[in-house]
């Protein structure tokens, strides 16, 4: 009571302080503070308050002094009120450090106040019969400097003492601090774990709470097994908060290990039925975890997330659960999240799905923050699942109210909406095409980014100049590294899918090397190279010409700039060396005199060099081929001087390679170095042959012969060797499993091909293993060639019990197949493409007068231009066989290419139904997969008319109620049991379906794992060429 | 997942740090500055959510909310949406608001303990636990009692109690 008194004098004077500093001060945000402070009665002003405040304007920087001051008067105020009472529980000491910390004039006072404070604490915590409560502040003090950066580690033991207080004051500080201060795998945890088990079994809820919010902090891998048989206990504590708890803490555990918990998930199921709606909402956040791993076993969970949702849409929870007139809405996000992961590709369960989400789009409740999270989650939902038209329309609805929104949160939302609605629909974005390039222009650099995003999602070779253009200058206008990388990556990426002409190809590459170079992935680099090398089409040797003399002038402009990438630098130096003197426009030693100038001009980089001297030799190669006479220039020769004594073994090599080949006459250069032959195959001859005569004349000289491998059984073979090195750091880190090992030997195949039980997690195959038990006579003939099979083989089998695929229509899985068996050709992918009819209904809209014309014709360019649109696919159709019979021919070098990534699975006996398609997406640009096989009903080709009646059948079903949905919903054995609970009563779970899992299992193609693919191709940056037909098909032209 | 909460002022001075996957003291020192320069960078009237990649790793979102004299800052993955993180912000403040009866920057200073019992029944391992304030007033009202019950006992000597029995 006296506490409340100070505190509300405390406020008083506060507020009389701030209104004289008003005066002074006269800035809008004093004023409303003191308003805040004074017309509000506390009990009513709360949600108020906040919201005006965070709508108040002032400038941040000017305003610092006066801040300070308004600070230091508060200060002042409060201490003047609190006198030396300490109010807060606090000692005066404890105000005073404080105090004199806000009041530091630089970093270096507040330094010297800190150390200070840190010997008074080392000191005094020390002294022995310290009172309790004073234990509690020094504890607290403690936190506090290490909060502010400052070494507290002195502390550490007595934080730990403190746990293991009776009292529970001390015992909860205790906890505090050591959950602030030690890692999981801290040696003091070893002190702790004895309390905390004893703490999760006391009878005060409250000290098991503190025990388990410490639990989940402290507990790491190997301490989990201490606690968790008292956590699976609390499970099912009478006390609601602690049920509540346990689960998250056994969630916490799954997150830091899930094989040491991986027997107790279906906990996490049981408990999506409990009595209590917020022990089931916290069941749904692990639930959602294990989900995203593998949604195939709990597919069967799908009817009653859609009841739950259902059910708390209806406001069937207590009322205690609403939050801004909302019922329990961070239950529904993580529901909406949960069935968007689990209706993803999956016809079926979406189609439980659709009368909810259609429901919670319809009656959303835009006025309030929370209300758009719920209906933002559902268009995500929606945008995820298999689509369905009216769905799809009515979240285009919600989009653009989202993105005529003030609010620059909902517009961030509305675009990121859009990024995903725009992979089903991509015609949705043009009625939205002035509110993404006002989300562009906006000073907001977090809706800028995520605009960029999108306009990257929604890229196609009519707008892809000016959307690069735009991602280039911005990339320009930025300091932030990661962000650079990243989009200069994404501008490589669409240049090489969309690039409309070769000029232009090259020009934009030049653009994004010359302002991130250094940042680009070195494969981009490479890539650009063979791209040159290769040239773009078989019978058009003059437009390749034409493209390489371009690069060559573009490079001889750009070489003179000062301080360009280094890997820039290298592309230009191979260019040069490869094409400058071809074509007879630039002679030999105008060519080797810009070379020079590069090598002296970036001395300091050897890769640099290392490329302009290879480059310098092919020049002076090709000239000597053509019989022409070499005059080698004054700089370049004190240049080669130079470097046959330098440090790098690499240059020195170089160097005398370079003088070699000069000296030699004109017909032994051309075979050594021809003239374009960057692409031709290099024939090794592995098993060399050529040396057979040598070593028979040694035999017959009486030496001994090799022991071949297989003879050399006693020793371990070669292959064995780099096996085992391979896996001694996997086994080294999980040591109590070598025991484990015999097991996949003794019975390799059951193992693979019985189906996962449901509680494990993660499937573990271990092909190696088997490898390296066989005997390695058999191991050896193999290879790496038979390494890989087994591999293979394990992927597909795997595939038949992993994640469900999309479509499972006969039609595509069996052209995939067909795919595999033909090697490389992929017709189907690209005929899908362009057979699909785009943008049938473009119609460039009108629009109002008022509109800036630049931004309309901005919005032209990027959302317009269908004629353009629609040329390309059908010439790009044409050229697509081309593409693939270039790929076959080029086979020796995709190959090269494809060793960076994984290699394609050779068809194989074990995989029958599973359409193998990690070899067709790696080629196929899965976004322009995705666009042909999901663009909706609507956008179907013809010939998938079934397909667009059996979408609209479902779309009737769904509108007529739910029946259909309950034969469906699926069933959880608890569901069933507690059926008479209030909240979870109406479920209709009681129908089992235990087909329904395993039907779902063997879909179609993976269409969720070609996007994981996709993502991770895009994060290393590049495509490669061969992988990818779109830039064939674009650059062909 | 929640990653972190973190409340600075709008001097980048830290006032409650905490992280739900462990982070060096040096490493959060390190973190809360770049943190700081990226807010007071922002301009106002533009939208609470930065992508902060770069700083927490791949997968980070942060979102943000102004409050006088200070930064409420939460960083998460995409396990959770934007909006409703904004809102949890609100529930924190709200509560805070309500314990302290119109909060200022002092009473966060002054209650470091009581603040981090507040977040502690507000997120619980990184998870959302309650977004009613009213329940997280009542469960830190529960604690605190208990606590001033547990040290008012001590003020009874031990062997006066034993007498009076």
């Amino acid at each position: 009571m006296i506490m409340n008194t100070i505190d509300i004098r405390i406020k008083y004077l506060h507020i009389y302080l701030i209104l004289r500093s008003k005066k002074q001060l006269s800035t809008n945000r004093s004023h409303i503070t003191s308003q805040q402070l004074l017309l509000l009665p506390p009990s009513i002003s709360p949600s108020f308050l906040l919201r005006s405040s965070s709508h108040l304007q002032f400038p941040s920087l000017s305003l610092s002094p006066h801040r300070a001051k308004l600070e230091q008067l508060k200060t002042i105020g409060r201490e003047l009120a609190m006198g030396s009472q300490g109010g807060f529980g606090q000692s005066k000491e404890f105000l005073d450090l404080v105090k004199s910390i806000g009041e530091a004039r630089s970093r270096a006072e507040e330094d010297r106040i800190v150390l200070h404070e840190i010997e008074t604490l080392k000191r005094r915590i020390t002294e022995p019969d310290i009172p309790k409560r004073k234990m509690k502040e020094f504890i607290i003090r403690l936190v506090y400097v290490e909060m502010l950066g400052h070494d507290a580690s002195f502390g550490y033991i007595h934080a730990v003492k403190m746990t293991h207080d009776d009292n529970i004051l001390l015992k909860r500080t205790g906890y505090l601090a050591v959950t602030l201060f030690l890692n999981d795998d801290h040696d003091l945890i070893i002190l702790i774990v004895n309390t905390i088990q004893k703490d999760l079994k006391s009878d005060n809820y409250l000290v098991v709470c503190a025990a388990l919010n410490a639990v989940c902090r402290l507990i790491n891998e190997e301490t989990i097994p201490a606690v968790l048989p008292q956590v699976v206990d609390l499970l099912n504590h009478p006390k609601e908060a602690v049920k509540k708890k346990a689960v998250m803490a056994l969630h916490r555990f799954y997150q830091q290990s899930p094989s040491s918990v991986s027997h107790l998930v279906s906990n996490f199921r049981k408990k999506l039925s409990d009595n209590d709606p917020s022990v089931m909402g916290a069941a749904l956040c692990p639930l959602y975890d294990l989900i995203t791993i593998d949604g195939n076993s709990y597919k069967d969970l799908v009817g009653s997330f859609v009841s739950i949702l259902k059910q708390v849409a209806e406001r069937r929870l207590p009322k205690s659960y609403d939050y801004h007139q909302m019922p329990a809405p961070f239950i529904q996000i993580k529901l909406l999240k949960i069935m968007a992961l689990l209706g993803s590709g999956d016809k079926h369960a979406s189609e439980q799905m659709y009368t909810v989400l259609g429901d919670l789009i319809r009656k959303s409740d835009s006025s309030s923050n929370i209300g758009n999270a719920v209906l933002y989650e559902s268009v995500c939902c929606a945008s995820a699942i298999h689509p369905n038209t009216k769905l799809l329309e009515a979240a285009a609805d919600a989009i653009s109210k989202l993105l005529k929104s003030d609010s620059h949160n909902l517009k961030y939302m509305g675009i990121d909406a859009l990024g995903r609605l725009i992979k089903l629909s991509p015609d949705v974005a043009e009625q939205h095409q002035l509110a993404v390039i006002d989300c562009l222009e906006d000073p907001d650099d977090s809706l800028k980014r995520k605009t960029f995003e999108l306009l990257y999602k929604m890229t196609k070779s009519s707008n892809v100049e000016v959307i690069v253009d735009r991602m280039i200058e911005y990339m320009i206008s930025i300091n932030d590294n990661h962000y650079k990388t990243e989009i200069a990556s994404r501008c490589v990426e669409l240049a090489e899918q969309f690039a409309p002409s070769n000029q232009w190809f090259i020009q934009t590459m030049n653009k994004v090397f010359e302002h991130a170079g250094d940042l680009v992935n070195i494969k981009v680099v490479h890539n650009l190279m063979r791209l040159i090398a290769e040239g773009f089409g078989e019978e058009d040797d003059t437009a390749d010409g034409q493209l390489r003399l371009s690069a060559v002038e573009s490079y001889l402009r750009i070489i003179g700039e000062p301080k360009l990438p280094s890997t820039f630098l290298q592309v230009i130096c191979w260019v040069l060396g490869e094409y400058g003197t071809a074509y007879g426009k630039y002679s030999a030693s105008y060519i080797t005199g810009k070379l020079c100038d590069v090598a002296e001009a970036y001395s300091t980089d050897d890769t640099v060099k290392a490329y302009a001297l290879t480059a310098l030799m092919k020049i002076y190669a090709f000239e000597k081929a053509a019989g022409r006479n070499v005059d080698m220039l004054p700089e370049c020769q004190s240049l080669i001087e130079e470097l046959s004594a330098s440090h790098s073994t690499d240059l020195q090599q170089r160097a005398y390679e370079l003088k070699a080949v000069t000296g030699l006459d004109s017909q032994a250069v051309e075979s050594i170095l021809p003239f374009d032959a960057s692409c031709e195959d290099i024939e090794v001859d592995k098993s060399l042959s050529f040396l057979n005569g040598y070593v028979q004349q040694s035999l017959e000289n009486g030496a001994q012969p090799y022991i071949s491998d297989n003879q050399y059984s006693g020793m371990p073979s070669i292959s064995n060797f780099r096996s085992q090195t391979h896996h001694e750091p996997s086994t080294h880190g999980l040591r109590f499993e070598a025991y484990e090992l015999p097991k996949p030997v003794e019975q390799p195949k059951p193992t693979l091909v019985s189906p996962m039980p449901s509680t494990e997690l993660i499937p573990v195959p271990e092909p190696s293993y088997s490898r390296e038990f066989q005997p390695a006579a058999a191991v050896r003939p193999l290879a790496d060639a038979g390494s890989n099979e087994i591999k293979l083989r394990l992927d597909g089998v795997q595939k038949k019990w992993g994640k469900p695929s999309y479509s499972s229509t006969p039609s595509t899985s069996n052209s995939a197949s067909q795919n595999v068996v033909n090697g490389a050709s992929q017709h189907d992918g690209t005929g899908n493409v362009s057979s699909k009819p785009r943008d049938t209904s473009y119609s460039y809209k009108k629009q109002p007068e008022e509109i800036d014309p630049e931004k309309q014709k901005l919005a032209a360019s990027l959302f317009g231009g269908p004629s353009k649109a629609q040329k390309r696919p059908s010439s790009t159709s044409h050229k697509s066989t081309k593409a693939s019979s270039h790929t076959i021919e080029k086979s020796q070098e995709t190959k090269s290419v494809a060793e960076m990534t994984p290699p394609p699975p050779p068809p194989d006996l074990l995989d029958f139904g599973a359409p193998d398609d990690t070899g067709s997406s790696s080629i196929i640009d899965p976004f322009t997969q995705l666009e042909g096989l999901d663009a909706g009903p609507g956008a179907l080709s013809a010939n998938n008319s079934s397909n667009i009646s059996s979408t609209k059948e479902s779309d009737l079903m769904s509108l007529f109620g739910d029946t259909p949905m309950s034969p469906q919903s699926g069933f959880v054995d608890t569901l069933s049991t507690t059926d008479d609970d209030l909240i979870f009563g109406s479920s209709n779970a009681t129908s089992k379906n235990g087909h329904a899992e395993q039907s779902q299992g063997s879909k179609g193609p993976n269409l969720k794992e070609a996007l994981q693919k996709d993502a991770l191709v895009r994060q290393m940056g590049v495509t490669p060429t061969s992988q990818n037909p779109n830039l064939f098909k674009d650059l062909f032209g | 997942m929640i990653k972190a909460v973190i409340v600075m002022n709008t001097q980048g001075r830290p006032r409650l740090t905490k992280f739900y996957d462990f982070q060096h003291p040096d490493k959060q020192q390190e973190l809360i500055r770049t943190l700081y320069s990226v807010l007071c960078n922002r301009p106002e009237n533009v939208s609470n959510f930065v992508n902060v990649d770069s700083i927490f790793g791949p997968d980070s979102q942060l979102v943000y909310k102004h409050y006088a004299t200070l930064y409420f800052v939460f960083v998460y993955d995409s396990a959770e949406n934007e909006l409703a993180m904004l809102d949890l912000i609100q529930v924190f403040v709200e509560t805070l608001d309500k314990c302290f009866k119109n909060v200022c920057e002092l009473d966060i200073v002054f209650n470091y303990g009581k603040l981090h019992t507040i977040v502690d029944e507000i997120i619980f391992g990184g998870q959302v636990l309650e977004t009613n304030s009213a329940e997280v007033i009542r469960a830190v009202e529960a604690i605190s009692k208990l606590e001033a019950s547990s040290t008012t006992n001590r003020f009874v000597p031990k062997s006066v109690s034993s007498w009076r029995r």
